[in-house]
């Protein structure tokens, strides 16, 4: 595989040092040149009042509208509570072999779970997510492998058992 | 390779199926979506779905008319209820009508991950059991009634014409014929091959013992009842039952029976509930029943009741051109089963078993083979390796002369005519069996 270029888009306030981190993960990961902007979108317009969350899809059609030149993969980075309409929440989303994808941060946090607060962990799980959600983008589908990082996790606590990694299965469907 | 499962996702909200949609094709499933239920069935007409996931409330047709259509369609579809207006007599109704599950919007993603595993095995279990279905047929098959003679094919053609019907059938025959088998065949190809085929032989049990075997008994109906028991009726339900040696059961056995096969109920032996059970009846004799019912000892209107169809087995004797089939699938049966290279038989071996009486017919044969290949070199089967003089009965022995020589003439062959060891086996001193050989002018075989 060679990919030309991955870009970080932030929506809201992340540090500079959380950003620059998950970066080096990406490029690390899938062997190619990264880099970090910063998105403007009105939230608003994507916030449903009844579920007091944030429509994912809609939002992943708009971060995909959006223009970033010299990108192949696009992720826009969110700190607010996803969902989708047949889902109570999600973590992120992608198309599926396509340009763009998603993540949202708001339910890394160890206090979101009413537990201390720990930004390793933080760290942890939004690298994990990035990876698979960009994996997507890519082609990859849902791995059965329980360390890879495409496999599907539903819970935090999914997300803390697999490894920030792809399996050698994944590794080679790429040709990495 | 895994199959690879497919989900048809039937809502009106476009932005529940684009949902579903991209959660699912992001693991692996193949994924189709309609925005209505008409559109849904018409895809199911040129399609097949492992899976569907349906709303409840759609436009048009909504989702629970949709499931009773899909049913009719293909009664095991997997079909998944959504609704975003759970209430308990819509989640009643649609289980009724056979959903898989019913689920309320929006569902946590952990609930559909682990509604999509437990419906993918169902369908792998399903499929097992497809699988599991068609090695029993090719056990039960009616190949394993060997013959090509034109007796054979006769009974063939009766087995699979009275075999789709629920006809009571009498299968009469010598003892070994295979009547046991021809019972099965009817069964394996009847509608009722995937429900039991419980064989009883009346024969080797007392009257008081066939009653508490066919139709069971409560606990404490007899000394020794201990526990609660099903009878061979019971455990029959929606199969067949076999009743060997129908000939052999007691008059008062034969009013029960008859009084079962009519009415279709029965008690258990010291029981007071009636039960109800759905069989088919076979039965098995080697006795002439008719000449039976004229001498009153076989009740008429039992006979009558059983003998809707009757097949009969023809002797091995009788087709004498089945004995080389029959010779070869014994010997791959017993070959393969005692992990041995195929055997092949001698022609003159051969030609001695076409000639021989069979008393026993196909048991005595497939017996005569295992133990051929137990005691032979394990490359032929010869002339030695058959015990053909063991047989007392000889169809040629016409006197007690005839008998005596020929038996002699068969412990001469066996001992290679070694007259000591000859006659230490016919228990004569050796001056009597040369005064035999004398009278009967017998000679070795090969001369």
């Amino acid at each position: 595989m060679n990919l030309q270029n991955i870009t970080l888009v932030s929506f809201g306030y992340f540090e500079k040092d959380f950003l620059e981190k998950i970066a080096e993960a990406v490029k690390n990961e899938f062997r190619c040149p990264v880099s970090i902007k910063e998105g403007h979108i009105d939230l608003s317009d994507f916030y449903d009042p009844a579920r007091r969350q944030y429509n994912g899809n809609t939002l992943l059609k708009q971060v995909d509208s959006l223009s970033f030149p010299g990108s192949a993969k696009t992720l826009g980075l969110f700190n607010v509570d996803l969902f989708i309409p047949i889902l109570t929440f999600i973590f992120g989303q992608a198309f599926l072999g396509g340009q763009t994808a998603i993540a949202s941060l708001h339910r890394f946090s160890n206090e979101h779970y009413g537990m201390i607060s720990d930004d390793r962990f933080l760290l942890d799980r939004s690298r994990k997510e990035v990876i698979h959600e960009l994996g997507h983008t890519l082609g990859l589908i849902h791995c059965h492998t329980p360390t890879c990082v495409m496999r599907s996790s539903t819970y935090v606590e999914d997300i803390d058992q697999k490894d920030q990694h792809l399996c050698s299965n994944c590794r080679a469907n790429l040709e990495l | 390779m895994a199959k690879k499962i497919s989900i048809l996702i039937v809502d009106d909200e476009e932005s529940v199926r684009d949902s579903l949609l991209n959660w699912f094709i992001e693991d692996g499933f193949r994924v189709e979506c309609a925005e209505n239920a008409k559109k849904a069935l018409t895809m199911l007409e040129s399609d097949q779905f492992d899976i569907i996931l349906a709303d409840i409330k759609m436009p048009g047709m909504d989702g629970l008319e949709m499931l009773k259509r899909i049913k009719s369609l293909k009664r095991d579809s997997i079909v998944i209820m959504m609704t975003a207006f759970a209430t308990v007599d819509t989640a009643v109704k649609a289980l009724k009508d056979g959903a898989f599950d019913y689920v309320t919007k929006p569902f946590d993603p952990d609930d559909l991950t682990h509604l999509i595993r437990n419906a993918t095995k169902q369908i792998s279990l399903a499929d097992e059991n497809e699988s599991l279905k068609k090695k029993v047929i090719s056990l039960e098959n009616v190949e394993d009634l060997i013959g090509n003679s034109e007796a054979m094919k006769n009974v063939l053609r009766e087995v699979e014409s009275v075999a789709q019907t629920n006809s009571s059938v009498i299968i009469t025959g010598e003892s070994g014929t295979g009547k046991e088998l021809v019972a099965r065949a009817i069964h394996s190809n009847s509608p009722r091959k995937f429900f039991p085929f419980v064989s009883v032989h009346c024969g080797a049990l007392t009257e008081s013992l066939l009653e508490s075997e066919l139709f069971g008994h409560e606990k404490g109906a007899f000394t020794g009842a201990m526990y609660n028991r099903k009878g061979r009726f019971e455990m029959a339900d929606s199969g067949s039952i076999f009743l060997d040696e129908i000939a052999t059961i007691s008059t008062k056995m034969q009013v029960e029976l008859l009084r079962v096969l009519e009415s279709k109920t029965f008690i258990r032996v010291g029981g007071n509930k009636e039960i109800s059970s759905d069989f088919r009846v076979i039965c098995a004799t080697n006795k002439d029943l008719k000449s039976m019912v004229e001498k009153g000892t076989f009740r008429e209107d039992l006979f009558y009741r059983l003998n809707v169809v009757n097949i009969h087995i023809p002797p091995l004797r009788e087709r004498i051109e089945d004995i080389p089939l029959l010779v070869d699938y014994f010997i791959n049966k017993y070959c393969t089963s005692m992990n041995r290279a195929p055997v092949a038989i001698d022609q003159s071996a051969l030609k001695r078993l076409q000639e021989f009486n069979f008393p026993g017919n196909i048991r005595e044969l497939e017996n005569m083979i295992e133990r051929a290949i137990v005691v032979g070199n394990g490359k032929k089967i010869g002339l030695k390796d058959l015990p053909l003089e063991k047989t007392m009965v000889n169809p040629a022995a016409e006197s007690l002369d005839d008998f005596e020589k020929s038996f002699i003439q068969q412990i001469l062959d066996k001992y290679g005519w070694n007259i000591s060891r000859a006659a230490k086996a016919l228990k004569v001193d050796r001056v009597t069996l040369y005064h035999k050989i004398k009278k009967y002018d017998l000679k070795p075989a090969d001369q």
